[in-house]
């Protein structure tokens, strides 16, 4: 199992750690979830995501390798710019949802999730035929910390000379914090104000950033935050979780990322497949579930019925601290997929019901 | 962690103290910190018996469900309503306010079957 450079901070704070992508990261600190969920609400807390992948593709024909690999539109990106993407087989099923950030005109990073760091680099190099570019992998070298919250930005802001309003959603400067060299990228995966840090160096380096951000952070309250909460932040905002949500079973279309479903930007790995289901229609959809059975949350792997008969299963679904209900996310036959449709799920040989509901949930 | 003495134990993470015939029922601070926040403790009303080692009940927690399995059979005296509206007790206070089911025990032989705290905190390894 590998560790991260911040592995020691997380158990001197007592984190509760667990195996996730390969390595050893805190799921939660001793104050738990709920309040690890409404602080990123309403304060900031600082996830470590080293686990994350970070691929360069550089050279000439970058972009070109971008928009062959990705289903979104590379071409539209600028210099410090960040585009949400997914990458597809031929067969128009996932291979990974990813974040592309160009660099300039001729080196483009792509950050892409932890669990699938080895499966995505293979694909890349498979798919490094005829393009002038050269592939590294920086994903051990590159240490990560997502800093989320309303106050995120007033925190990091005391110890960077970049003007950080000046960053747009889904954009990125170079610059410096706390001394270290590092992309300030506006990004993240709670729907909050947030920057995602992205940093090299050794222990030193780690330190003076993470200590920094609580030096910072301190008049907000800053703490530490884990996976548990990444988990139920994200899923209020119905962003989705390779794993759970998408994967080699599932097209884009039918996940509800046609948003981000170029064809017209030419051919591309899966573009054909996916027009062909664009053409003959989808056959099932990922909806948002509103359990209607009290003391039930749907969770990952439960299966929906319809009238007595197996028709779909839940993908997510958690207790979401801020609604303070339980919801979930699962594909249904279209048949179904209306809001307001009934459905059922089992768990532990029970039935319960749930209806179908507009997403995000908030 | 805090295994109080006078509780006998299963592997499952449940206790129970011993008042006469009647036993008390919840689930050790070993399992509460293992679930992490909950958010439901599910027990039927309809629930009128429990048997050994049969689940009467899940605990919904933030990541995860667990059964909670009975550590003797008995009849249902009381079912902790309390839980409804502030289930965090099971976490804050898990031997005392997030206690979860009253039970006429039906034969106190059963009891013999549990584990001590000296026995139960070597499973858990504390």
């Amino acid at each position: 199992m590998k560790k991260t450079i911040f592995n020691e901070m997380h158990k001197k704070l007592n984190a509760k750690m667990v195996e996730f992508a390969g390595f050893e990261l805190p799921i939660q600190y001793p104050k738990g979830i709920i309040y690890e969920h409404k602080l990123v609400r309403e304060k900031v807390g600082i996830f470590d995501v080293t686990h994350m992948g970070e691929f360069d593709v550089k050279g000439k024909d970058a972009l070109a390798f971008v928009q062959k690999i990705t289903i979104n539109d590379a071409s539209k990106l600028f210099d410090g710019k960040v585009q949400y993407s997914a990458m597809c087989r031929p067969s128009g099923f996932i291979v990974d949802d990813l974040l592309v950030y160009r660099i300039s005109e001729d080196h483009f990073m792509l950050v892409v999730n932890g669990a699938n760091v080895d499966k995505d680099w293979g694909w890349c190099v498979e798919n490094n035929v005829g393009f002038d570019i050269t592939l590294e992998d920086h994903s051990d070298q590159i240490h990560l910390l997502a800093v989320q919250g309303p106050n995120s930005m007033k925190t990091i802001q005391k110890l960077t000379d970049t003007d950080l309003s000046k960053i747009e959603y889904y954009a990125f400067e170079m610059g410096k914090f706390a001394g270290v060299d590092m992309i300030l990228s506006r990004t993240g995966y709670t729907g909050e104000l947030g920057f995602e840090l992205y940093f090299r160096g050794g222990i030193k380096e780690a330190e003076a950033v993470w200590n920094g951000l609580f030096t910072a952070g301190e008049e907000f309250d800053i703490e530490p935050v884990g996976l548990g909460c990444r988990d139920s932040l994200r899923l209020e905002k119905c962003y989705m979780l390779y794993g759970n949500d998408i994967d080699e079973t599932t097209n884009p279309l039918e996940a509800g990322l046609g948003w981000i479903t170029k064809l017209a930007k030419g051919t591309f790995n899966g573009s054909d497949a996916i027009a062909k289901v664009k053409e003959n229609g989808l056959t099932r959809k990922l909806v948002g579930l509103n359990p209607t059975t009290d003391k039930f949350i749907p969770r990952h792997g439960y299966k929906i019925f319809i009238d007595g008969k197996e028709a779909g299963i839940v993908t997510s679904g958690n207790m979401c601290p801020t609604l303070n209900k339980p919801v979930g996310l699962g594909y249904v036959p279209m048949s179904h997929a209306a809001i307001g449709s009934v459905v059922e799920i089992e768990a532990r040989g029970k039935f319960f019901t749930a209806e179908v509901v507009k997403t995000p949930f908030m | 962690m805090n295994f109080p003495e006078n509780l006998k134990y299963t592997e499952d993470h449940e206790w129970v103290s011993v008042n006469g015939n009647i036993g008390t029922i919840g689930v050790t601070e070993h399992a509460q910190s293992e679930l992490g926040d909950v958010v439901y403790v599910d027990i039927s009303d309809s629930v009128t018996s429990i048997t050994k080692g049969e689940s009467f009940g899940t605990i919904e927690a933030v990541k995860t469900v667990s059964d909670i399995f009975a550590p003797v059979s008995g009849k249902v005296l009381e079912i902790n309503s309390a839980l409804n509206d502030d289930p965090a007790v099971v976490n804050s206070d898990p031997y005392g306010a997030g206690w979860m089911i009253k039970i006429e025990i039906y034969n106190p032989a059963e009891l013999d079957d549990l584990l001590d705290v000296k026995a139960y905190t070597q499973i858990i390894g504390h």
